[in-house]
């Protein structure tokens, strides 16, 4: 067989083996809205760790993480730097998050926002602008899949072939198990992913320079100015970093996937002891951009720095060490992509379709109408991927800016009394208007500050002064 | 909602001073630490040493939940 036939065979095994795992981890449950969208809220430390720290461990990591230390180099290093800051921010936030919760029975973000602020249109435009910032971050799995089959296949098979069969599946997936299904699958992904990449971040520099010391020494003597910021570029220095790790480590569980991953939890006590531990998890992650390191001596003049780790793979080990590595970040962008669009399409479904335009709808009837959005939403998904050349880091700053702006309205509705639904309802209107008119007209970063953090700063400044000078409303707490 | 207790905000910020706000500080190549150069060393060191900080905050949280449980006769 040749070479890209084994890589993609082993892909292909990998990508069935763990989508079985999906189909079969429902089978002794019944599946209502509730246990398809948090799992009938009886996850343990195990499941809900599972869960939370397989959506950390995504193509973004994977692919991107390498790709900007390969394009970019010092400026990568702000994701080192938001990965403990954003457990920092979830101890303090989750647990009382979860206390609401319970008490309210809420399942979705926007949910949150319905109990807290008593207001159908600001939940439906909260989940309205979440479901809008899921399509980068979507973008970003299936871009991930279209790049690790284009390169498995030595370019055999394009890459929106493989994106449109990848997603046919993740689709299909999410449909059937729902987010139990999800958080299983995750254990495998996890391990295969952990284990790719402490392979390939300890063999790479090995093999080329000896060892990761060895490998920096060499950049070092022709690279220096890449291991620091800014870097390869000119903007992203020292203001940038600071602003972008605020954004990211506040933004991060603003993520609607992540917010309603709370929910799947026992307990508090069981988030607030996650959030001690997590950062452990993440120090796997300096291999990834030691791989993407390796790259600038070995591989100079690659056209896109996020291929850098697949193609330093494929140049270095035998065809079958590339297939479970392709298979390892194809099975992780199907697991978070299939997250991504269970939260997605029940936040159209439950908070902006039923409330707005079919109010008498049952739960079984929402669950229909969020499972046709999962189509939906993947053929959105689909058709930026195929037209749009953004790199992965890109398309998380991007989306991160926007899912940030609920940051004010999550933290004020957990701990002030004084908030007020307009208040956040045009803290979250002006934040999400910065950042677009930034970003969409090029001007990001701006003065070297990250536009999404300018945007959260006013933000939080128009959500303060509104509740204080408009007439005052009592929220329930 | 009940507010987090000052001295776990204040070991929340210790992460917060060390890999976030003092980057001027470590963002440079030598000393040079394990062989790696020292901004990544000092980062990846906060992998660790963050849940050494939250671990602390956990404690005080948890106590003062129970003493505060205790108090109220276990109602909310």
């Amino acid at each position: 067989m040749s070479a890209s036939g084994v890589a993609l065979t082993i892909i292909s095994v990998i990508v069935t083996f763990g989508s079985l795992v999906g189909f079969l981890a429902r089978s002794h449950h019944k599946m209502d809205l509730e246990q398809w969208t948090v799992g009938g809220r009886g996850f343990g430390l195990v499941l809900v760790w599972l869960l939370m720290a397989g959506e950390i461990y995504t193509t973004f990591t994977f692919l991107g993480a390498s790709g900007w230390a390969y394009s970019r180099g010092g400026p990568v290093l702000y994701i080192l730097g938001y990965q403990p800051l954003m457990y920092v921010v979830s101890f303090f936030i989750l647990p009382p998050l979860w206390e609401m919760g319970r008490k309210h029975k809420l399942q979705t973000q926007a949910d949150f926002f319905q109990a807290r602020y008593d207001s159908t249109v600001l939940s439906a435009f909260v989940a309205l602008v979440g479901v809008v910032c899921l399509i980068p971050y979507l973008q970003i799995q299936l871009t991930g899949l279209g790049l690790i089959v284009e390169v498995a296949s030595f370019g055999g098979i394009h890459r929106t072939p493989a994106m449109i069969l990848g997603f046919g599946l993740v689709a299909a997936f999410v449909l059937v198990s729902g987010v139990r299904g999800v958080a299983w699958v995750s254990v495998i992904k996890d391990l295969l992913l952990l284990s790719a990449a402490v392979f390939v971040g300890i063999a790479i520099p090995r093999i080329y320079f000896g060892g990761i010391g060895p490998m920096f020494s060499a950049l070092v003597k022709t690279n220096a100015n890449h291991l620091m910021m800014p870097g390869a570029t000119k903007q992203l220095g020292h203001t940038w970093y600071v602003t972008s790790v605020l954004l990211i480590a506040f933004g991060f569980y603003m993520w609607p996937q992540y917010f309603a991953a709370t929910f799947t939890a026992r307990s508090g006590k069981i988030l607030r002891r996650n959030a001690v531990i997590m950062p452990l998890y993440s120090v796997t992650v300096p291999l990834m951009l030691f791989v993407g390191l390796s790259a600038v001596l070995i591989l100079p003049s690659l056209s896109n720095g996020d291929l850098s780790l697949l193609v330093m793979v494929r140049k270095t080990f035998p065809a079958w060490v590339l297939g479970i590595i392709g298979g390892a970040g194809a099975l992780t962008a199907m697991v978070t992509s299939a997250t991504q669009l269970l939260t997605g399409a029940t936040l159209y479904a439950k908070n902006l379709f039923r409330p707005l335009l079919a109010p008498g709808m049952s739960d079984q009837q929402v669950a229909r109408v969020a499972k046709i959005m999962v189509l939906v939403l993947t053929s959105g998904a689909l058709l930026f991927a195929i037209y749009s050349s953004a790199s992965l880091v890109s398309l998380y700053l991007l989306g991160s800016a926007g899912i940030a702006q609920f940051f004010p309205g999550v933290v004020l509705g957990l701990f002030s009394k004084r908030v007020t639904t307009a208040g956040v309802f045009a803290g979250i209107a002006t934040g999400i208007f910065v950042a677009m008119v930034l970003m969409l007209t090029g001007r990001d970063p701006y003065f070297g500050l990250n536009a999404g953090l300018i945007a959260l700063g006013l933000n939080f400044v128009t959500t303060g002064m509104v509740s204080l000078l408009a007439p005052r409303q009592m929220g329930q707490l | 909602m009940k507010r987090p207790s000052l001295g776990a905000i204040l070991l929340g910020l210790v992460p917060f001073v060390a890999t976030c706000f003092s980057v001027a500080l470590w963002d440079r190549v030598y000393p040079r630490v394990f062989g790696l150069p020292f901004n990544f060393f000092w980062l990846i060191s906060w992998l660790v040493l963050t849940p050494v900080c939250m671990w602390g905050a956990y404690r005080l949280e948890e106590s003062r939940e129970r003493n505060c449980r205790r108090t109220q006769g276990g109602a909310r």
